[in-house]
């Protein structure tokens, strides 16, 4: 891992902890902007974390870039030791892949796609190797996920598959971003998932939907009740397929407020994880059972 | 105390100076696009600075005033009519129960900011009366405002009609529009011609430009340099490990068209960013039309800070003059 520090104009300082995606880089870099947070450096005004990087928002008026700067620099050894350790949840979350809104909307938007002669599901299933869009889907769903960070649009997930890297599922962007995409699609780019929170553009390749709201202003939902963005970071998911009937069912009990999703308190240690991530899983996943 | 609107204009939304603090969940500060015009029209009318008024693009609405207030309209230079009577911009004036405030075609600039003394007092969320329809907050029901509506305005001071912002610190854009930026991020990403060319080429505004983002075409496409693509980042060479973006970060998804993220910009994202327009520029940026032609002109941190420094200067002339 190599950090590099750069300005975003003179108000951002963003520090990325590597080029590419891991957890060590996902926790150095929470761990930094914890720290940042921390030390309460006079101008900080927004700390975000994000899966590899994090951003400061900050007044050059109150602390000068330069100082700024170095002030965030002297954190780094401290993120370097930090425990890559953390008690957090892991959330069962319902999927309709396949479903007709996403369907819908990805032959709209074809001509931003790489391959505008299958859908997006037929082509990531290709291009990472899967005979069947069915193999595919279930390499989507049958390990958990990590939220790496939360972000895009208000409350939106992004999530990083917990297997071996041989076994990630990556795919590319589309070429242009769309204009459109369903609220609560769950999408894919790069080498992550995520859930579309709200209605809006997007560039995420489109798989499925689900029925659970994960953001809402009114905070209607019992899950809500704290604050109206549900996902934080370190959240871990699990992706449960449904099919149509049982999609309906979900929708309706949503609207009744009388659906909560299945939830479970969990420990995740990297070091544990890197050791045996299939142990590691099915410990996670059957926390779940109990739930 | 409400106005009453009976043409919403193409997009009129209420705004303030936007709500800080939850970036790092998605939701972007939002608020004025233009910070220093909406500053002024509530000075102009006696209000804090941060009051909430009406941001309106490229048309304005019609507002019918339930009782006597005091009005200012700053940013754009658009006709404004009070019963069919011409007013002054970036002027303050009295409005009688009754009279109807309405608007010309829009000649130079995008939008305009009213003000009205007491500020708008709808509901804030997160601290914030500013409208971000993405995620339903603020505004009216978390939405821009629409024929119909009945929106409340608080208890007002005392300031008088008649108080001008002089024109030499109004604030519009050039032809070609200047936009410096301060080259950083991902600014590795690009080869140095494809960095030479797009501070060479004159860009134009694209029909896509709204409080998210503005996009840009009309410039050579840009070249990256050659690398095996990060793990995670995605296969084509604007990719990136989706990141934080920066307010004003110019992001050139396929190295075709830049897009500046503005107000209500989306917090990260997969494209690669090649810098940001500094802070001193922003509230330009929320005056370009579509089809205006666009020079960016690269600085360094000294230029940013010292412009940053001058619109200060300026804001600091405008509380001095209407004090």
């Amino acid at each position: 891992m190599k950090t590099r520090y750069t300005f975003g104009g003179d108000e951002h300082i963003y520090v990325e902890m590597d080029e590419e995606m891991s957890l060590d880089a996902f926790f150095k870099s929470l761990s930094m902007s914890n720290a940042v947070r921390a030390a309460d450096i006079p101008g900080v005004t927004e700390v975000c974390p994000a899966n590899a990087s994090f951003q400061v928002k900050f007044d050059p008026d109150v602390t000068h870039p330069d100082e700024m700067l170095a002030r965030i620099k002297e954190l780094e050894s401290q993120a370097e030791t930090a425990e890559k350790r953390m008690t957090t949840r892991i959330i069962e979350i319902p999927v309709f892949y396949q479903d007709p809104w996403t369907h819908d909307c990805v032959m709209r938007f074809r001509e931003r796609h790489q391959d505008p002669s299958g859908t997006d599901l037929d082509y990531a299933a290709r291009i990472n190797g899967y005979d069947s869009v069915e193999a595919f889907i279930e390499a989507h769903h049958s390990q958990p996920w990590f939220v790496s960070m939360v972000g895009f649009v208000a409350g939106l997930p992004f999530l990083y598959q917990l297997v071996e890297r041989e076994k990630q599922l990556e795919v590319p962007k589309y070429l242009r971003p769309r204009t459109d995409t369903p609220k609560l699609t769950v999408g894919y780019g790069g080498c992550f998932s995520c859930i579309y929170s709200v209605r809006g553009a997007g560039g995420y390749q489109m798989f499925g939907i689900t029925p659970m709201p994960i953001y809402d202003p009114e905070q209607k939902a019992s899950y809500l009740k704290d604050f109206m963005v549900f996902f934080k970071p370190g959240d871990i998911v699990k992706w449960k397929p449904i099919d149509r009937a049982e999609y309906d069912r979900i929708t309706a009990a949503v609207e009744a407020n009388d659906y909560a999703p299945r939830i479970a308190e969990v420990e995740f240690d990297l070091e544990a994880f890197n050791a045996d991530m299939a142990g590691t899983n099915a410990k996670l996943m059957e926390a779940l059972d109990g739930a | 105390m409400a106005l009453k609107i009976s043409k919403p204009g193409l997009s009129t939304s209420i705004q303030d100076l936007g709500r800080p603090g939850y970036f790092h969940l998605g939701i972007p500060i939002g608020g004025a696009m233009d910070r220093l015009a909406l500053r002024a029209a509530n000075m102009l009318v006696g209000n804090p600075e941060d009051a909430a008024g009406l941001e309106a693009v490229f048309l304005g609405p019609e507002i019918e005033f339930t009782e006597d207030a005091l009005v200012a309209v700053t940013g754009a230079d658009m006709p404004i009519m009070l019963d069919g009577e011409p007013r002054e911009g970036w002027t303050s004036f009295t409005v009688k129960a009754g009279q109807t405030l309405s608007f010309g075609f829009l000649k130079t600039g995008a939008r305009i900011y009213i003000a009205v003394a007491g500020g708008i007092a709808t509901e804030a969320d997160l601290g914030s009366r500013s409208t971000y329809p993405i995620g339903a907050l603020g505004g009216v029901e978390g939405r821009p405002v629409a024929e119909g509506d009945v929106i409340p305005v608080g208890d007002s001071g005392a300031a008088g009609e008649g108080q001008t912002v002089s024109t030499g610190l109004r604030r519009g854009p050039t032809n070609p529009a200047e936009l410096r930026v301060l080259p950083g991020l991902y600014w590795n990403r690009l080869t140095d011609a494809a960095g030479e060319g797009f501070f060479e080429d004159t860009w134009t505004v694209a029909p896509e430009a709204d409080r998210m983002g503005y996009r840009f075409r009309g410039g050579r496409p840009l070249e990256f340099v050659d690398r095996e693509q990060p793990f995670g980042a995605g296969a084509d060479p604007s990719n990136i490990v989706d990141g934080c973006y920066s307010y004003g970060s110019i992001q050139v998804p396929g190295g075709t068209e830049p897009i500046v993220l503005h107000r209500d910009a989306v917090s990260g994202g997969g494209y690669f960013t090649l810098g940001a327009i500094i802070s001193a520029d922003m509230d330009l940026i929320g005056q370009l039309q579509p089809n205006t032609p666009v020079k960016f002109v690269k600085t360094d941190m000294d230029g940013a800070l010292a412009a940053r420094r001058d619109r200060r200067a300026v804001l600091q002339s405008i509380r001095e003059e209407l004090a």
